[in-house]
């Protein structure tokens, strides 16, 4: 089997924290990582691969030359090789941009029968381009896979996360799935891994031609959603202290929450 | 729009390089000569603008015309059915989407996709629909990805609706990506507020990025339907107004061998108290302060009470009074329900982490100098094997 895996590099947002003076953020020290969701799409195609040798699993990625770290990180882990769509071109991507791009870049690679990807990804949260890649390839997907099943001659059947349960599916292949934490643990790098990924293998770069993009199909240009502002949230003032009587104190706090709507 | 670097205005300080969320700007040439350049990581969100001294970056607009946008009009609520039951978050759309189409001077409408399901269409047009688009068929009964992109994707073609908006579940998150590529429009992802530019109509969507550390306002100019995902829980429920009429359009669905790739096999629910954290609207979390495992008794009963779930801090994990999953803060999980019940916590920066993007935060401790008071909303100082029982009772 060829197994495709979409990452994205991003920056460890848990380390992310706000300049309580000027309200902006402070991203100094923050630690880029291979995004969570991500590791668990890696992490299920490394698993196919263990389960049926000869099984090849690429990594592709969009983002600045820096990106490259996490996909060596991915090559250390087991993937056979790691591809970069990066160019100043793609810069100001949306979401709809960035899976054109993507999709592109898969195109290329090319004859795969499953592409993994992760839910989403943590510094946006968004969990678009998983089903977006899949609708630009022209192939069914499956988002927030928790457990994969069985593999058949033709189709694959996946758990589908819910709310309050989950489906049991079975998808045509190939397919895209996308994956959330609870379908298994990442594993660690190898030391021979990390050996291999810095000795042996090249991350390959491509740009928009190397894709057969023109410039209009990528980045800001090719992207409906656009910001008109950001700003960082007002900080939390500290809130009330409740005084009383604790029965008066319990009243109290019901009848606020019910004024906030929340309860 | 795109964010641009006034070369000569630049003075090389650098502020910029420190502001940018998304690491994307970095200082090329040396000395005196060193200007700030634009990466391609830049999302246009305009931070470095905002906190250059020497107005040295300017945000610009960008006009690319696809679509004659004034052939578009109406609000459409997609009604998440599941089970032949209307999700709350459809109805908290119907709710916003009227304010939304009372502004624009425009109708509101709900598509609804199901099997026999024709007692919701009543439900939705109580709620305020003044259309309802109905797709009834044995393939729209439960739902999959392919068949409901198809159903939904023709009828926008054939209605076009200016702004389209699904409740971010675990479905409307699935749906709402592919038929925004289908359109070939754009997707804004779990907002939090919308509202409509007063001066061209066009939707303003407000969402949290970046671990909700940062708000973005995200437009869609060019492009129709504008397109949203909602927060479940954020927005207020429509009024329902017993016996109110609107506009039946049944839609004619039939659907060709291998238009439909997912084939549901089966529906699991949960039993017991499998819930996930995440997802959990209200927490009941509790710390060392509860003095052993059966505390979480207590936190149980409150949690069940309110439809909840408990959780805990590392502490009674590290004590061994609780398993592991249930944990919250920087080696646990993440959470961001309505309402997190800090009970006994004393609110170490790592349990901190994990919680304070919650909405509400409601902190009870003994210590009135514990450091959760710091972030909560609410609080009280007391003991919380008082405090709770009388939470409790006031609930009622």
């Amino acid at each position: 089997m060829k197994i495709i895996v979409c990452a994205k590099q991003v920056p460890d947002t848990n380390e992310v924290k706000i300049d309580p003076v000027k309200g902006t953020l402070i991203r100094d020290g923050v630690p880029s990582i291979l995004n969570p969701d991500d590791a668990n799409a890696l992490e299920a195609a490394l698993a196919v691969k263990d389960a049926n040798p000869g099984t090849t699993v690429s990594v592709i990625s969009m983002g600045p030359p820096q990106a490259c770290t996490m996909l060596h990180e991915c090559l250390a882990m087991g993937a056979d090789d790691a591809y970069l769509l990066s160019s100043r071109a793609f810069g100001g991507a949306d979401t709809c941009a960035t899976s054109t791009t993507i999709a592109a870049g898969i195109k290329k690679i090319a004859d795969y029968d499953i592409i993994f990807a992760g839910r989403q990804a943590i510094d946006g949260d968004t969990a678009q381009v998983g089903p977006q890649v899949a609708q630009r390839l022209g192939l069914p997907v499956v988002t927030y896979v928790q457990k994969v099943r069985e593999f058949k001659k033709g189709s694959v059947v996946v758990e589908r996360q819910l709310e309050d349960g989950y489906e049991v599916i079975e998808v045509k292949t190939p397919c895209v799935l996308t994956c959330v934490k609870e379908l298994n643990t990442p594993r660690y790098m190898t030391i021979s891994g990390i050996i291999k990924a810095c000795e042996e293998t090249q991350v390959t770069i491509w740009n928009e031609n190397d894709v057969n993009l023109p410039p209009e199909q990528c980045g800001l240009k090719a992207s409906p959603t656009q910001v008109m502002k950001s700003f960082t949230p007002a900080p939390k003032g500290k809130g009330e202290m409740l005084s009383g009587s604790i029965t008066e104190m319990a009243t109290t706090l019901i009848a606020k929450l019910n004024e906030k709507h929340v309860l | 729009m795109a964010v641009n670097v006034i070369v000569e205005k630049c003075k090389g300080c650098g502020k910029c390089v420190k502001n940018c969320p998304f690491d994307a700007i970095t200082m090329e040439g040396e000395g005196k000569n060193k200007k700030a350049v634009i990466g391609m990581g830049c999302t246009n969100c305009g931070q470095c603008a905002e906190n250059c001294p020497f107005d040295a970056i300017e945000k610009t607009e960008e006009t690319v015309h696809n679509v004659d946008i004034t052939l578009f009009h109406g609000v459409w609520v997609f009604a998440e059915q599941r089970d032949g039951a209307l999700m709350g978050v459809s109805i908290e759309l119907l709710g916003e989407g009227r304010k939304l189409a009372n502004e624009i001077g425009t109708e509101l409408c709900a598509i609804l996709c199901g099997e026999n399901v024709d007692g919701l269409v009543d439900e939705l047009f109580a709620y305020g629909a003044d259309k309802v688009y109905y797709a009834n068929a044995p393939e729209l009964k439960s739902y999959t990805t392919d068949a409901y992109t198809k159903v939904i994707y023709t009828s926008i073609l054939k209605y076009k609706p200016e702004i389209v908006l699904l409740g971010a579940t675990h479905i409307g998150r699935d749906l709402g990506p592919s038929l925004a590529v289908k359109c070939g429009t754009g997707l804004t992802a779990d907002c939090t507020k919308l509202e409509i530019d007063p001066t061209d109509k066009k939707l303003m969507q407000t969402r949290p990025a970046f671990g909700g550390n940062l708000m973005a306002t995200i437009v869609c100019p060019s492009h129709r339907p504008q397109m949203s995902t909602v927060r479940p829980g954020v927005m207020q429920k429509a009024e329902y107004v017993k016996g109110k009429k609107g506009e039946l359009i049944t839609l004619d669905v039939s659907f060709k061998e291998n238009d439909i790739r997912q084939k549901v096999l089966e529906i699991v629910k949960n039993v017991g108290e499998v819930v996930s954290l995440t997802d959990a609207d209200i927490i009941v979390s509790g710390g060392a302060g509860l003095g052993g495992p059966d505390g979480f008794k207590l936190l149980k009963q409150l949690a069940d009470k309110l439809g909840g779930t408990i959780a805990s801090s590392r502490a009674c994990v590290d004590a061994g009074w609780i398993d592991h999953s249930y944990q919250v803060g920087q080696t646990g999980t993440t959470v961001k329900p309505k309402i997190y019940f800090a009970c006994g916590i004393s609110g170490a920066i790592q349990h901190l982490a994990g919680m304070q993007n919650s909405d509400y935060i409601v902190a009870i401790n003994k210590n009135e100098a514990a450091p959760i008071f710091e972030v909560a909303d609410y609080g009280i100082v007391g003991d919380l094997y008082k405090v709770i029982p009388a939470i409790i009772e006031a609930l009622g």
